[in-house]
């Protein structure tokens, strides 16, 4: 049951062999047992938890269920939940019972799913490492003694461990992906504009989207399929027709064309990775696919234009954080500004403060066209190498991470370091492309991801390539010692 | 594009998080760190290119001026540090 | 030294929507504190905002009464600062592309006892729509400030001069000329007790015939003309005086102290802000087509300058007359109701103007409370002009309309108030005062012109008033000559 599909446990729930309760209870006593060390979940609710399942099964007994009903959702603490405390991996916000849903929980609840609980995260979403967290490190299943990545460290930590079904998370610069890649799991970012972002909190506006983290490309195209769709209080949500984004899934792969970029394959890529990448695309040349060699000239970019788009919308969108409505207020000041600047240094960790400065910093008067105006202009430079490379090629491939997982504590000290992990994440980000990781074979034995950049909206077809990848491999299908 | 310790308590005012003198040299360090990686923008030219803020060429919805919001403050104001008869205190602000 | 000084205004409409402009909470004034606060409101994690159509219309409703540049494309940008009525330490604003662009409004400085009255033209630099922001209360709450959302989020339209004003009068005169303007067009109600309708007031003076600009200081959040033009007057003073004395003006905010008709720098705005403006990612462009200008333009009514010239042409109004009935869109349709219901143009346009807004101004009422409609309005006219009561017999029967008492054929009839103009009637009271009157008959034939005047009064007398005085003269002049 722990290793099962989405589409078997939909098929065990309504075929009466398990219930949702039991379901539930079943994660909820790996989550006692193994997440003490693991630390993948901030929030549980165990009797939340359990009515949510016992309300699932009276919809199932009724014979009125989906695909996701009665089945338990591990929830990334950057969702607001009604009723749920919400962190958002932050002291900020460490009792902040959020008083309402967000759009994407709105969604699992209409689906009859269960939230099983709110995972670990670096701190607003700042991180690829899990280790900015206010709430502790996360530890990769795969190795106790090291990174699941990040931000959504936690969600990838859950799924790994079989302590979830699967989980949501974000990704704002690689923030599914790169964790996915690192724990051996399939990880997706749609296309901008896809999934509201109503209720999630922001970390960088133009650049954040909600995904699914799963097991297998079939359960990210059924998770999708409840995630995305119109939203009319996100103003940057996309109204288009709805898609069932398992429709693709079996279509051959014949004449597919991939793009490699040569920048992707470059100085700063683990060995070990760049053979398990290439292995895959091997792997899909059997398939029938073939292979272009293209260019993203302004790949080495993309990292300054992020680190100073993602901290300018960040330091705004993180001002709200004042003590004054929610969150942390300082237990001593002795006037407004001081009660502003304490609370604020007290509930934001080194990471985030350090973001909101280069923010503020960029953004301020006689910096603005020198940083801000100039990366908003590369980034059309780095929107247009995509533009020109899907003429040439249907998708593009590449490695999710330079690295496998890394050592904890190994990166914490240069944040450069750390960024450079996002190196071939962040592009797609800023192109509002939708990316996508699946496992693809281990170095060291940790997880390679193989990552798939598809062009707008292409997203059925992406997880087809996916879905296609793990009917001839069983790279997804393999799980940490001892879990 | 050098910062100093007080460039980083400017900022720090601007942002309203407290740096103490400390914490400023190690920032600075930090700091110092990223603007150099951030650097590496200048050295391409952009003139004449259009800056990009959305990627979808799409412009701005409009709502319906209809009332939506019902009366929540209660709900609201539970999980707030400090209220008194239905108001938000903060630390008295002099003009 | 000769000195001049300049003026430039920046004023805030709250526009008269519904709900706020990026949340669907209500905008309605006077709620409980908070109880207009939704999410998007207070700022909590997670929410964003989403603009109100009604907001753009009313913009666009602005930007064609002012003949003004229509922004095709407009952007929303973050302003941001730190101040608890803030709650999200930033306002949504529009900064380098506004939805309305350059324009302009005539107005008419009044005469004063040092020269005549006349008309400028005050050119608009931009409006942009904004969000306001919430309350503080600074009441007893031990030592600490109140926070009052309600007003968090209702739209703004914020409408920018260039420093064209000269004077105080010329401030107050636009000022005026806006507030009635954006009452006309439908898009604020221009309460300024409810804080409708706030300018700021930018003063600078520099020497006669200089073409450089002085520093300016700025007198935030004048709500009434009276203030606005004693600000202006004290701060102008005051930044010669500081000049002529070797000083030098620092660019501030300032607070004008109605008690003590003084302007005083605000402590916390001395520091400059860098507001770190960016276009607000969480909002796409705003597009405004032709089509939409089109179709905003066919709801607009006829503005103020229109109606006046077709008033002078179709009803031969004098220019000061046609002036006054449309000094606000509540005169205006008072005024061609009851014109359309028959009455004469230039009579109402007296009563209008005259005991209409009397009464009105002593009651402290607006046009549309008076309790004379234009319907009876035009009735009692109408029986002035077919010569049913004389004029000052009207005012008796305005009088009671007034206080309630029906129509002005109901009050006629009742009171007997209809005038006597049968010929033989008016005859025999002639000849009876004639013949009560003989000394003033005899004073009148020696010479004295009043004599005659006091016979018509002993007629008017004789006849409660009620004898047509046209008439009177008539026959008492040819009675007296024969």
């Amino acid at each position: 049951m722990i290793n099962a599909s989405l589409k078997d446990l939909a098929t065990a729930l309504g075929a009466k062999q398990i219930s949702s309760v039991e379901l539930t209870q079943l994660f909820l006593d790996r989550i006692d047992r193994l997440n003490p060390e693991i630390n993948a979940y901030v929030t549980l609710d165990a009797d939340r938890s359990l009515a949510q399942a016992a309300a699932a099964d009276a919809l199932i007994a009724q014979g009125r269920f989906g695909p996701l009903t009665g089945i338990p959702f591990a929830q990334k603490d950057i969702f607001c939940a009604k009723g749920w405390r919400t962190t958002c991996g932050s002291k900020m916000l460490e009792n902040f019972i959020a008083p309402y849903d967000a759009h994407i929980i709105s969604q699992f609840d209409a689906a009859g799913a269960v939230n099983l609980g709110k995972t670990n995260m670096d701190e607003f979403a700042m991180g690829s490492s899990n280790e900015t967290s206010y709430f502790g490190k996360v530890q990769n299943p795969w190795d106790r003694t090291r990174v699941p990545g990040g931000s959504s460290g936690g969600s990838a930590a859950a799924v790994a461990a079989r302590l979830a079904p699967a989980a949501t998370g974000t990704d704002t610069g690689g923030s599914i992906r790169q964790p996915a890649s690192l724990c051996g799991l399939s990880g997706l970012k749609p296309t901008y504009g896809v999934c509201s972002r109503y209720g999630m909190i922001a970390f960088a506006s133009s650049l954040d989207q909600a995904g699914p983290m799963a097991k297998s490309a079939e359960d990210l195209a059924l998770m999708l399929n409840v995630m995305a769709g119109f939203d009319s209080r996100d103003s940057t949500s996309l109204q288009r027709e709805k898609e069932d984004y398992t429709r693709d899934l079996n279509k051959p792969l014949a004449g597919l064309r991939i793009g490699l970029p040569r920048e992707y394959f470059a100085e700063g890529l683990n060995a070990g990775v760049a053979k398990v990448v290439m292995d895959a695309i091997d792997q899909y040349r059997k398939l029938g696919a073939e292979t272009v060699d293209i260019s993203l000239p302004n790949t080495q970019l993309s990292i300054p234009v992020y680190y100073v788009l993602a901290p300018a919308e960040a330091s705004s969108n993180l001002s709200r954080y004042d003590g004054v409505r929610y969150g942390h207020r300082a237990a001593e000041y002795t006037d407004l500004l001081d009660m502003y600047s304490k609370s604020r240094a007290e509930g934001f960790g080194a990471e985030v403060k350090r973001r909101i400065l280069i923010g503020t910093y960029v953004l301020s008067a006689g910096y603005y066209d020198a940083y801000y105006l100039k990366a908003q202009q590369l980034r059309r430079l780095i929107a247009q190498d995509f533009t020109e490379a899907f003429k040439q090629c249907d998708v593009i491939m590449g490695p999710a991470a330079p690295g496998t997982a890394f050592k904890t504590g190994e990166k914490t000290d240069d944040p450069v370091a750390m960024y450079l992990e996002d190196l071939y994440t962040i592009a797609v980000n800023l192109a509002g492309l939708p990316g996508m990781s699946v496992p693809a074979g281990f170095a060291d034995g940790l997880p390679v991801g193989l990552q798939i950049i598809g062009n707008y909206f292409s997203e059925a077809r992406m997880l087809n390539v996916g879905h296609q990848y793990q009917q001839v491999t069983d790279w997804h299908t393999r799980m940490p010692e001892g879990i | 594009m050098s910062l100093t310790t007080d460039d980083v308590k400017r900022i720090a005012h601007l942002a309203r998080i407290e740096v103490t003198e400390d914490d400023a040299q190690a920032t600075l360090s930090k700091l110092s760190g990223i603007l150099g990686l951030i650097e590496q923008m200048q050295a391409v030219d952009t003139t004449g290119i259009a800056p990009m803020s959305h990627s979808q060429d799409v412009s701005q919805r409009l709502r319906d001026d209809v009332v939506t919001e019902t009366n929540q403050r209660e709900l609201f104001q539970s999980i707030a540090p400090a209220v008194e008869n239905g108001l938000y205190l903060v630390p008295k602000v002099i003009e | 030294m000769q000195w001049e000084v300049v003026i430039g205004l920046e004023t805030h409409t709250q526009l008269q929507t519904k709900t706020k402009i990026f949340s669907g909470a209500s905008t309605a004034f006077g709620a409980e504190p908070n109880t207009q606060a939704d999410a998007v409101s207070i700022a909590l994690p997670g929410v964003l905002p989403v603009l109100n159509r009604e907001a753009v219309q009313c913009a666009i409703r602005f930007g064609l009464a002012i003949d003004a540049e229509i922004g095709r494309h407009s952007v929303f940008a973050r302003k941001n600062y730190f101040y608890p009525d803030l709650p999200k330490g930033y306002q949504i604003s529009q900064f380098e592309l506004p939805v309305v662009g350059k324009g302009k409004i005539t107005i008419q400085v009044p005469a004063t006892g040092s020269g005549q009255a006349y008309e400028k033209t005050i050119n608009i630099t931009r409006a942009h729509l904004e969000e306001d922001a919430g309350k503080s209360l600074h009441g007893d709450f031990h030592g600490a400030t109140g926070i009052d959302l309600n007003r968090a989020g209702t739209p703004l339209l914020e409408i920018v001069t260039e420093p064209d004003m000269r004077s105080a009068a010329e401030a107050v005169a636009y000022a005026k000329k806006l507030h009635e303007l954006v009452q006309w067009i439908g898009i604020c109600d221009g309460n300024m007790q409810e804080g409708s309708f706030r300018c700021d007031v930018n003063v600078s003076v520099r020497p006669k015939g200089s073409d450089k600009l002085g520093t300016r200081r700025e007198i935030k959040n004048l709500n009434s003309f009276k203030f606005m033009q004693q600000a202006i007057e004290y701060e102008t003073r005051w930044q010669i005086e500081t000049l002529e004395d070797g000083g030098t003006i620092q660019q501030a905010t300032v607070l004008f102290n109605p008690d003590t008709g003084e302007t005083r720098s605000m402590r916390s705005k001395e520091e400059a802000n860098d507001y770190r403006y960016f276009p607000d990612p969480d909002l796409l462009p705003l597009v405004i087509l032709e089509a939409d200008i089109e179709a905003v333009r066919a709801t607009l009514p006829e503005l103020p300058e229109a109606m006046k010239a077709r008033f002078e042409a179709a009803y031969g109004l004098p220019a000061y007359d046609a002036t006054a009935i449309t000094a606000s869109r509540g005169i205006a349709d008072y005024f061609v109701t009851a014109v359309n219901a028959g009455a004469e143009a230039k009579p109402t346009a007296n009563w209008v103007m005259g005991s209409v807004a009397a009464k009105l101004n002593e009651e402290g009422k607006d046009i549309d409370a008076s309790p004379v409609s234009p319907l009876q309005l035009a009735g009692l006219l109408k029986r002035i002009a077919d010569n049913t009561i004389s004029g000052k017999m009207a005012k008796e029967v305005f009088e009671a309309m007034w206080a309630g008492e029906g129509d002005a054929d109901a009050i006629i009839e009742q009171r007997g108030l209809k005038q006597v103009s049968d010929s033989g009637a008016i005859e025999a009271i002639v000849d009876e005062v004639l013949a009560a009157n003989a000394a003033m008959v005899e004073e009148y034939k020696a010479g004295k012109e009043k004599a005659f005047n006091g016979l018509v009064g002993q007629c008017m007398k004789a006849s409660k008033g009620k004898a047509n005085p046209a008439q009177v003269n008539e026959v008492l002049k040819k009675k007296l000559a024969g």
